[in-house]
C-alpha cells in the first residue's frame, strides 16, 4: 500500500500550510486565554493542542488509503452520520442553550462538524455519476435536496443555525459547479423570489424581528449589535501593525463575546494589525487555491468533485467568519478554520486536508 | 434523450475551476478591502475608542409589576434603592476615592475594602458593587461631590416595597437571588447572578408575569468612567401588574384575629372558588428578605419552633375532626343508610365488638335525627352511620370532595392530605382494617388528615349547591399601560355526589348548628345575619376509652386543635370559611369567634361606610329565619 510513489506525490505543501495555520491559531489562543484568566481556563490551550496534534494522526489515517473507497461506502459514512446526529439530539450534552455535543468518555464531539464532510462525500458521489455538460435539471435535485435537507434539519433541531446554513451553502457551491441545467436555475430563482414575501407574512413578529437583527445587528444594541461594535473596535484599533502580540486590550476584557471561538480574528487583528491579517488571509486564500488547484489536476469526477467540496466549505467559513466579526455579514456562529478553538472543528479541517493530500498524491494513478 | 447529453469530463470540470477561483478571489478581495477599511482608513478612531474601552453597556433594571388586591387596593409595589459600585480602573487612585466615599457615607473604609479584594482578580472596567441602598441624605453628599469621586457609580434600582407589614406574607412570598441552578435551568434565559427572582408564594408562581425584561444603554465613557454618549437604548419592558382574587380588609382583619396564635383561615367565595383571604399564623415580614437576608436571619426562621414561614392553609395537614361529620352525614344519605327521619339513640357512649366508643357528651344526646346529630355533633349517631357505609365508600365520598389531593391552588409546595382506605392501611402498615377503625374515621379522626384551604373549599361546595372549584388567587392580569392580558375565569373541578334534597337536609344541619337551640356553635351567631357552620375539635393525644375522672390540666402542645368550618349568609352564601386554630381545644371556642369576626367584617363593612345597600339583603333573609 505504502509505496515509494506516494512519498515521492505527497502534498507537502498541503501539510505546510496545515501547520501554518494550526500554529498561527494556537498563538492567538494562548494570547486569549493569557489575557482572561477570569473567564477562560488555561487548559483550553493544552486540550486545543491535543486536538491538533491527534488532528494530525487522523490526517495521516485520512490519506493512507484510497479515496476511491469513499465512493463506494460514500452512503455508508452518510448514515452514520445521520445516526450520531440523531443520537446528539436524544443522549447529547446540553451547554449554553443548545445540544451540540456527544460526551464519549473524556472526550466531547461535535457531530454536526463531520456532517458538513459526509454530505460533501455523498454529494461528490451522486453528483460525479449523474454529471452530464447540459447541467442537472429539477429533477434530479431532488435526491441531493434531501441528502442536504435530513442532516440540516437535524442540527436546526439542536439547535445551531449557523452549522445548518453552512451545510446549506457547501451543497449550494457544489450544486453550482456540477452546473444547473439554465431553465432549472431561472425556475429556482423565480421560486425563490416569490417564496421570501409569502414566508414573511406567515412569520410571526418575533421571527420577524429575530431575522431582521440577524440581518442587521444594529438593530440588537445590547446583544448582537453590541458585539459587533466591540468587534470592530478591536479590530480597528490595530492600525497598520497592531498592538503587538500579547498586548491587546479588547480581547482582555471580555468585551468581545466568544473571543475564544467565533471571534477570534479580532483578537487577532487588533495584535497583529493589517499586516498581520492581510499575511493570514492571504494563508487561507492560498490554502482554498491550492485545494482547487487538487481538484483541476484530478482527472477522476469524483475526487474532483470532492477536492472542489472541501474547498467551498474551508472558504465559507473563512469568508462567512471573518465577514461577520468585521460587520459585513450577519451573527452567525461560524468557527475560523485552525484559528478558532474548538477540537471537532480542529479534527474536521484536518481530516479535509488529509482527503485534499489523498486526491492530491493519486492523481497520477489510473485505474 | 438522455443518451445524446454529452458526458462531463476533465476539461469540463476544469473550465468550471478556473470559474470558481475567480469568485473566491473576488470575495477575498471584498475583506482585504474592508480590513484596509477599519484599520486603515478608520484605525486611528478606532484606537481611540479602545483606550479607554469607551464603549460599555449600562443595565436597565425593570419595575417588576405591582400586586393588587380585587378591589385594587395596592398590596406591592417598588421603591428606589440606590446602590454604590466602583469601577477601579476609573477610579484612580482608588485608596482616597474611597477615603473620601467612606466619609460620605458613613461606612468604614475597611468594609469598602472588603467589597473590592472579594472580587479580586476580578476585571479592572467592570464595576464592583460597593453597598446598597444608601438613604437618600448620603446619595444627595455623594452627588454633590461626584467631582471627588472619580469611578464610583450610583445606580438607582427598584426594590420590592411590602406596603402592609406582616400582611399576606405566605400568600405573597419574597424574592431571592437566583441560585445557579435555577440559572442553568434554561427557564431563565435573560437574567444573570445576582439578579431577584420570586423565591415563595404569589412572587415565585407568578414570576413570569411580574419580572418584566431588563433594558440596556450603549455609552461611550470618558477617561474617569462618565458617560460622554449614550449611543442607543433599549427601554426595559416594565412586568405586568397582577390583580389578586384577595379582599385586603378581610385578610388583615383575619390577620389580627389570629394574631398570637398559631393556625390558619381561609375565606372563599362560594360562587366562584375565588379566595378571599389566606391567612397562616404566625408569620413575618418580607421586607427582611427584600435587601438579603442573613444567615443568622435565615437560621432562626428556620430553628423557630412555631414555623413561621410555613404556609398553615395549604400546607397545613390536620384531622379534620367533627368537621368531617359533614361528609360522613352525605356518605350516609346518599348511600340511604339514614334519611332524615332516621334517629339513633346516644347514650353518652356507643358498645362495639366489646369496646366502648364514647361521645364527646358524657351524659348523652338522648334520641336524634340527622339535623340534630350535626347541630350538636353527636359522635354516637355518625359512629353508626359511619359503621354502615364502611372505611372504603366514605373515602370515595371524602375523594370526591376534594379530599386527599391538592386543590389545584396556584401555590407552591401545597399538601394533599391523607384519605385512609381499608388497601391503603394494608399497604402502608402491613396490618389489616380493624372495623373499629372505621368510628374514628367517621368523627374525622384516626388517620385522616386535610388542608385548611381543602375544607374551606368544601365549605363553598356544600354553600353553592354542590359545585367544587379550583380555589383561585390570580383574578387577572394586566400590561403597565392597563391592557387586559389574562382574566381567569372560575374552574369547576368536580361535584360533590349528593342530591339537592339531601344536600338541603345537610345545610339544615349546619344551619342549626349555629342557629338552633342546641347548636355547638351559638357563640358564632350574629344578630341579623344567619351564618351556617361547623366545629370540630381534633385530638392531638387519642383520647382514652375508660376515662379518668377528674384529668390533670393538659399542657398547652397536647391541647386539641380547634377547627370552624361556616359559610354566610346561610340562604344565599356569599363566603364559605375554614379556620383552624391549633391547641385552640374547642371549635365552638377558638375557631368560631374567628369565623363570625370575618363574616362580619366581609359582608357587613358597607354598614361602616356607607355604600349600595347589603344590609337590607339581610334584614329580608333575618325575617326567613322566623
Amino acid at each position: 500500500m505504502f509505496d515509494r510513489k506516494f512519498v515521492q506525490y505527497f502534498d507537502w505543501g498541503l501539510l505546510g500550510l496545515a501547520i501554518v495555520l494550526g500554529g498561527l491559531g494556537l498563538t492567538t489562543l494562548y494570547s486569549v486565554v493569557t489575557a482572561d484568566p477570569m473567564t477562560l481556563e488555561k487548559t483550553l490551550y493544552f486540550k486545543q493542542m491535543t486536538w491538533f496534534c491527534g488532528g494530525l494522526v487522523l490526517m495521516v489515517i485520512t490519506c493512507s488509503f484510497n479515496y476511491k473507497l469513499l465512493d463506494r461506502y460514500a452512503f455508508a459514512v452518510y448514515i452514520v452520520c445521520l445516526a450520531t446526529l440523531v443520537a446528539v439530539l436524544l443522549f447529547g450534552k446540553y451547554a449554553g442553550g443548545s445540544k451540540r455535543w456527544l460526551v464519549l468518555g473524556p472526550v466531547s464531539v461535535q457531530p454536526s462538524e463531520m456532517a458538513k464532510l459526509a454530505i460533501i462525500i455523498v454529494l461528490a458521489r451522486y453528483y460525479s455519476k449523474n454529471a452530464y455538460t447540459r447541467g442537472f435539471t429539477l429533477r434530479d435535485l431532488f435526491i441531493p435536496a434531501v441528502l442536504v435537507l435530513v442532516p440540516a434539519f437535524l442540527i436546526i433541531k439542536q439547535p445551531d443555525l449557523g452549522t445548518a446554513l453552512l451545510l446549506a451553502i457547501i451543497a449550494g457551491s457544489m450544486t453550482l459547479f456540477v452546473k444547473i441545467e439554465k431553465r432549472s436555475l431561472l425556475s429556482l430563482m423565480i421560486a425563490g423570489l416569490l417564496a421570501v414575501p409569502m414566508v414573511w407574512f406567515v412569520l410571526k413578529e418575533y421571527q420577524k424581528q429575530r431575522i431582521l437583527t440577524f440581518l442587521n445587528p444594529d438593530r440588537d444594541p445590547l446583544g448582537a449589535g453590541y458585539h459587533i461594535i466591540q468587534s470592530k473596535i478591536a479590530i480597528g484599533s490595530g492600525m497598520l501593525v497592531g498592538k503587538g502580540y500579547l498586548k491587546g486590550t479588547q480581547n482582555a476584557l471580555s468585551f468581545l463575546p466568544e473571543q475564544h471561538t467565533d471571534f477570534i480574528f479580532s483578537v487577532f487583528a487588533e495584535e497583529w494589525g493589517f499586516v498581520g491579517c492581510a499575511i493570514l488571509v492571504l494563508v487561507f486564500l492560498l490554502l482554498i487555491v491550492w485545494g482547487l488547484n487538487v481538484a483541476y489536476s484530478c482527472r477522476d469526477p469524483f475526487g474532483n468533485i470532492l477536492a472542489v467540496g472541501i474547498s467551498a466549505m474551508i472558504f465559507w467559513q473563512v469568508f462567512v467568519n471573518i465577514g461577520m466579526v468585521m460587520g459585513l455579514m450577519p451573527v452567525v456562529g461560524v468557527p475560523l478554520p485552525f484559528i478558532s478553538y474548538g477540537g471537532s472543528s480542529i479534527a474536521t479541517m484536518m481530516v479535509s486536508i488529509g482527503l485534499l493530500i489523498n486526491v492530491s498524491m493519486r492523481r497520477f494513478t489510473l485505474e | 434523450m438522455e443518451k445524446y447529453l454529452k458526458t462531463a469530463d476533465t476539461d469540463w470540470y476544469k473550465q468550471r475551476i478556473i470559474g470558481v477561483i475567480l469568485v473566491v478571489v473576488t470575495c477575498m478581495t471584498v475583506l482585504f478591502v474592508r480590513l484596509f477599511f477599519l484599520q486603515v482608513i478608520k484605525g486611528q478612531e478606532y484606537r481611540r475608542l479602545s483606550e479607554n474601552n469607551s464603549i460599555r453597556l449600562q443595565r436597565i433594571e425593570p419595575f417588576r409589576g405591582i400586586i393588587f388586591d380585587r378591589n385594587g387596593k395596592m398590596l406591592v409595589d417598588n421603591r428606589p434603592s440606590y446602590d454604590l459600585s466602583i469601577i477601579p480602573r476609573d477610579a484612580k487612585p482608588v485608596d482616597e476615592t474611597l477615603a473620601r466615599l467612606s466619609t460620605y457615607i458613613k461606612v468604614p473604609v475597611e468594609e469598602l475594602n472588603e467589597q473590592i479584594k472579594s472580587r479580586k482578580g476580578a476585571l479592572s472596567y467592570k464595576p464592583v458593587p460597593l453597598i446598597q441602598d444608601i438613604g437618600r441624605d448620603h446619595l444627595a453628599l455623594v452627588e454633590v461631590h461626584r467631582y471627588d469621586l472619580p469611578g464610583i457609580d450610583v445606580n438607582v434600582k427598584p426594590l420590592r416595597h411590602y406596603l402592609n407589614h406582616q400582611s399576606a406574607s405566605h400568600l405573597l412570598g419574597y424574592l431571592g437571588e437566583i441560585s445557579p441552578r435555577e440559572l442553568n435551568s434554561g427557564r431563565y434565559v435573560d437574567l444573570r447572578s445576582g439578579d431577584l427572582i420570586g423565591k415563595n408564594g404569589i412572587e415565585k408562581v407568578f414570576d413570569n408575569y411580574l419580572r418584566g425584561k431588563s433594558g440596556g444603554r450603549q455609552v461611550e465613557v470618558n477617561a474617569t468612567g462618565q458617560v460622554v454618549k449614550v449611543l442607543d437604548t433599549v427601554p426595559a419592558a416594565p412586568g405586568y401588574n397582577i390583580f389578586l382574587t384577595i379582599d385586603s380588609n378581610l385578610q388583615k382583619k383575619t390577620e389580627e384575629l389570629l394574631e398570637g396564635v398559631t393556625g390558619a383561615a381561609v375565606a372563599v367565595e362560594p360562587s366562584t372558588g375565588q379566595i378571599l383571604a389566606l391567612v397562616s399564623s404566625p408569620t413575618f415580614d418580607q421586607n427582611v428578605f427584600v435587601s438579603g437576608l442573613s444567615h443568622e436571619q435565615w437560621q432562626e426562621f428556620i430553628s423557630d419552633p412555631t414555623k413561621p414561614l410555613t404556609n398553615r392553609a395549604v400546607q397545613g395537614e390536620y384531622p379534620p375532626a367533627s368537621t368531617y361529620k359533614i361528609l360522613t352525614a352525605i356518605a350516609g344519605l346518599e348511600e340511604g343508610v339514614i334519611d332524615e327521619k332516621t334517629v339513633f339513640c346516644c347514650p353518652g357512649s356507643y358498645r362495639f365488638r366489646g369496646r366502648n366508643y364514647r361521645c364527646w357528651k358524657r351524659g348523652g344526646h338522648g334520641c336524634l335525627n340527622v339535623v340534630q346529630a350535626i347541630a350538636q355533633s353527636c359522635d354516637v349517631f355518625f359512629y353508626q352511620v359511619g359503621l354502615a357505609v364502611g372505611v372504603d365508600r366514605l373515602a370515595w365520598y371524602a375523594k370526591a370532595a376534594g379530599f386527599g389531593a391538592p386543590t389545584g391552588i396556584d401555590l407552591a409546595h401545597e399538601a394533599k392530605g391523607l384519605i385512609p382506605t381499608a388497601a391503603w392501611k394494608k399497604r402502608r402498615t402491613g396490618v389489616e382494617w380493624q372495623e373499629g377503625e372505621t368510628l374514628s374515621i367517621a368523627i374525622g379522626q384516626g388517620f385522616n388528615l386535610v388542608t385548611p384551604l381543602q375544607m374551606a373549599v368544601m365549605t363553598a361546595a356544600i354553600a353553592n349547591g354542590g359545585k367544587r372549584y379550583r380555589p383561585q388567587i390570580l383574578m387577572n392580569v394586566e400590561s403597565a399601560d392597563g391592557r387586559t392580558v389574562k382574566a381567569v375565569d372560575p374552574v369547576v373541578t368536580g361535584r360533590l355526589p349528593i342530591s339537592a334534597k339531601n344536600l338541603a337536609i345537610v345545610q339544615k344541619g349546619l344551619r342549626e348548628v349555629v342557629n338552633g337551640k342546641r347548636g355547638t356553635a351559638k357563640g358564632a351567631r350574629l344578630f341579623d345575619l344567619p351564618i351556617s357552620g361547623k366545629t370540630g375539635t381534633a385530638q392531638v393525644v387519642g383520647r382514652k376509652e375508660e376515662e379518668v375522672e377528674d384529668p390533670p390540666p393538659t399542657p398547652d402542645h397536647l391541647k386539641d386543635h380547634a377547627w370552624f368550618v361556616a359559610f354566610a349568609p346561610s340562604d344565599e352564601p356569599k363566603i364559605a370559611i375554614a379556620v383552624v386554630v391549633e391547641h385552640g381545644e374547642h371549635g365552638s371556642g377558638a375557631g368560631a369567634p374567628i369565623a363570625r369576626e370575618m363574616i362580619k367584617t366581609y359582608l357587613l363593612r358597607d354598614r361602616l361606610n356607607p355604600g349600595p345597600p347589603l344590609v337590607a339583603e339581610h334584614k329580608l333573609v333575618g325575617s326567613n329565619r322566623e
